[in-house]
């Protein structure tokens, strides 16, 4: 049983069937890609997968157990952390409280506690802070602790929307386009970190690019998806020459 | 330089006092308000001291509305509604029983009362949360209007509720004056201080995190359903409480004082405050409360003079006295190496 499995999965809106058919499963320290042209669906996977939207058809199973059109905050306390395509970052706070947030599940005390400042409460809040700090430092963040995340320049918004995630503590994380608009060396640097994330944390990382020599390099398995069909699925080389993928990428040769 | 000491959490609360001794000393300032308010009642002018009073009330409305709207981003416009069940609940309560009451309880029946008209609208901040909790934006401001109005026009109508006076249209008078400088003061640090303990902490960050974005809230295990709905029974609390203040300082009660106005009033005190930030509140509660009696000397431009400062403020700092920040700000960090 993979820790993360997807049967079937379908979903349409009205008239347009967004996602169809769709099978796929991932385990723990793996990292699996999802690709394809714009308005393929893949975001929409994410989006099922999160609870975001209710699947029409087909079932989501987190370590066995169906999570379909669960509340997107009952999906993330099971184990399932995602980013975002347009980051969401709670722009008006610190760095650090955003990642902070992301421990809120962990808060074994009460609102009483709080208001009491009990032992208890001190104790889990220094906690959390120096996890924050260690989690800040893989990220290289440390510098921009108290400024509010959305001062920050693209890139550290990006790997903050990460570390936040990873505060969660996820079994899955979940990557919608990590890379979008960084340069290359920036993008150079986050495909390492992502190895590395994937090292420290043990996690199962699935991730949506749109960077084919990204997604070739680190992606040991790759599903691609074009109006929302599952056309190629496999090893990146598998992948990259399969003639369906050539053509959903590149169009039909006229010859 | 090379091997830079990095940052712990020790670090981070160096120069923090120890959570016992604020609690201690929290417990001696308000211990300390009862001589200071028998001596006001004893030698300050009794307008001034009314002011003082009015001024403490305010706080305690505009601290509990900047949970819902400020820093939980929920516009209501119904904090007026809460005040007045709050109000309502004390009022009738102590009027009906002012002569059974002996003297030596009078306090902790007062304390009773107080908390009980705060439960009462807690209980209707639950009942008005859940369902506005598909609202956001405009639709909930006015959702929570009607609530308001809902409540100011029943208390219009309702004359007695079996053997309990309630005034209907012509209000409740000859509630027993129990409120003074100390009953006041203490409810204001109490606000304050479980608020600001409440927002500035692990447990309680998520209530900006839905203000900020709901979504990627949620999509970091924060139910927001439940956070929204605590800061509708936490500020109606507080609202409730300072109705019961109000009813028992002035002695008189009108359902036109819980009217949109005052919510309107209340909702101004939070923005010019700077919606988010606890001690802008107390500062815009100051100087809102203030303001208009300074401006007695003015007759009729009173209104016109002060509604020209608000637009003056709203033109010259939008988001208001203190924006988003704090006065206090104990938490000094040490610098950090840059990496």
């Amino acid at each position: 049983m993979a820790l993360l499995e997807i049967e079937n999965l379908g979903i349409g809106f009205g008239g347009l069937q967004a996602v169809a058919g769709f099978n796929f499963s991932l385990n723990q320290g793996e990292l699996v890609g999802l690709i394809g042209p714009n308005g393929a669906g893949k975001t929409t996977v994410f989006n099922i997968v999160t609870g975001v939207y209710r699947p029409t058809a087909g079932d989501v199973r987190l370590e066995g157990k169906s999570i379909a059109g669960m509340k997107p905050f009952r999906v993330n306390r099971l184990g399932i952390a995602r980013t975002f395509q347009n980051i969401r970052l709670f722009g008006g706070l610190s760095v650090l409280d955003n990642v902070l947030i992301g421990f809120n599940q962990s808060v074994a005390h009460g609102f009483l506690g709080t208001v009491v400042r009990s032992r208890r409460q001190q104790l889990e809040e220094r906690m959390h802070e120096q996890e924050a700090i260690d989690l800040l430092r893989t990220f290289d963040l440390l510098g921009r602790l108290d400024d509010p995340a959305r001062t920050l320049a693209y890139g550290p918004q990006r790997r903050l929307e990460i570390a936040r995630a990873l505060a969660t503590r996820p079994k899955i994380l979940m990557l919608d386009e990590p890379a979008a608009g960084m340069n290359p060396q920036e993008k150079m640097e986050l495909m390492e970190l992502i190895g590395a994330v994937r090292r420290k944390f043990h996690v199962g990382i699935w991730l949506i690019e749109h960077d084919m020599k990204l997604v070739m390099s680190i992606c040991e398995r790759i599903t691609v998806l074009d109006h929302g069909e599952t056309i190629a699925a496999g090893t990146p080389q598998q992948v990259q020459d399969n003639p369906k993928v050539i053509e959903a990428y590149l169009g039909k040769a006229e010859v | 330089m090379e091997a830079q000491q990095a940052p712990t959490a020790t670090m981070l609360h160096r120069n923090q006092v120890p959570a016992w001794i604020m609690n201690v000393a929290l417990v001696i300032v308000i211990a300390v308000l009862w001589p200071i308010s028998v001596a006001f009642d004893k030698y300050l002018d009794s307008y001034v001291l009314d002011v003082l009073i009015r001024i403490g009330v305010a706080i305690i409305l505009a601290v509990s509305l900047n949970l819902i709207n400020g820093i939980t981003g929920q516009f209501s416009l119904g904090h007026a509604g809460f005040m007045a069940l709050g109000a309502y609940t004390g009022g009738v309560l102590l009027k009906h029983y002012q002569n059974q009451i002996p003297g030596e309880l009078l306090p902790a029946t007062f304390i009773g009362v107080t908390i009980l008209g705060g439960v009462v609208a807690s209980a209707a901040g639950l009942i008005v949360g859940i369902p506005t909790l598909r609202l956001s934006g405009d639709y909930l401001a006015i959702a929570t209007l009607g609530f308001g109005e809902i409540i100011a026009v029943v208390l219009n109508q309702i004359d007695s509720i079996g053997k309990f006076e309630v005034g209907g249209s012509a209000g409740l008078h000859n509630i027993p004056h129990i409120t003074n400088f100390f009953w006041t003061y203490a409810w204001v640090v109490i606000c304050v201080v479980v608020i600001a303990r409440l927002v500035y902490s692990a447990k309680g960050k998520p209530f900006f995190a839905v203000r900020e974005d709901e979504i990627a809230a949620a999509a970091m295990g924060i139910d927001t359903t439940y956070y929204k709905v605590a800061a509708f029974v936490i500020g109606a609390f507080f609202a409730g409480v300072a109705g019961v203040l109000s009813a028992t300082l002035s002695g008189n009660l009108d359902p036109g004082d819980f009217n949109f106005v005052k919510s309107i009033v209340i909702v101004v005190m939070v923005v010019l405050g700077g919606s988010g930030s606890i001690t802008g509140s107390v500062l815009a509660a100051i100087l809102l409360t203030y303001l208009p009696e300074q401006l007695r000397a003015f007759e009729d431009w009173r209104l016109v003079i002060y509604a020209l400062l608000l637009i003056v403020m709203m033109l010259v700092r939008p988001e208001g006295l203190l924006g988003n920040r704090e006065l206090w700000w104990t938490r000094k960090r040490l610098a950090f190496p840059e990496e």
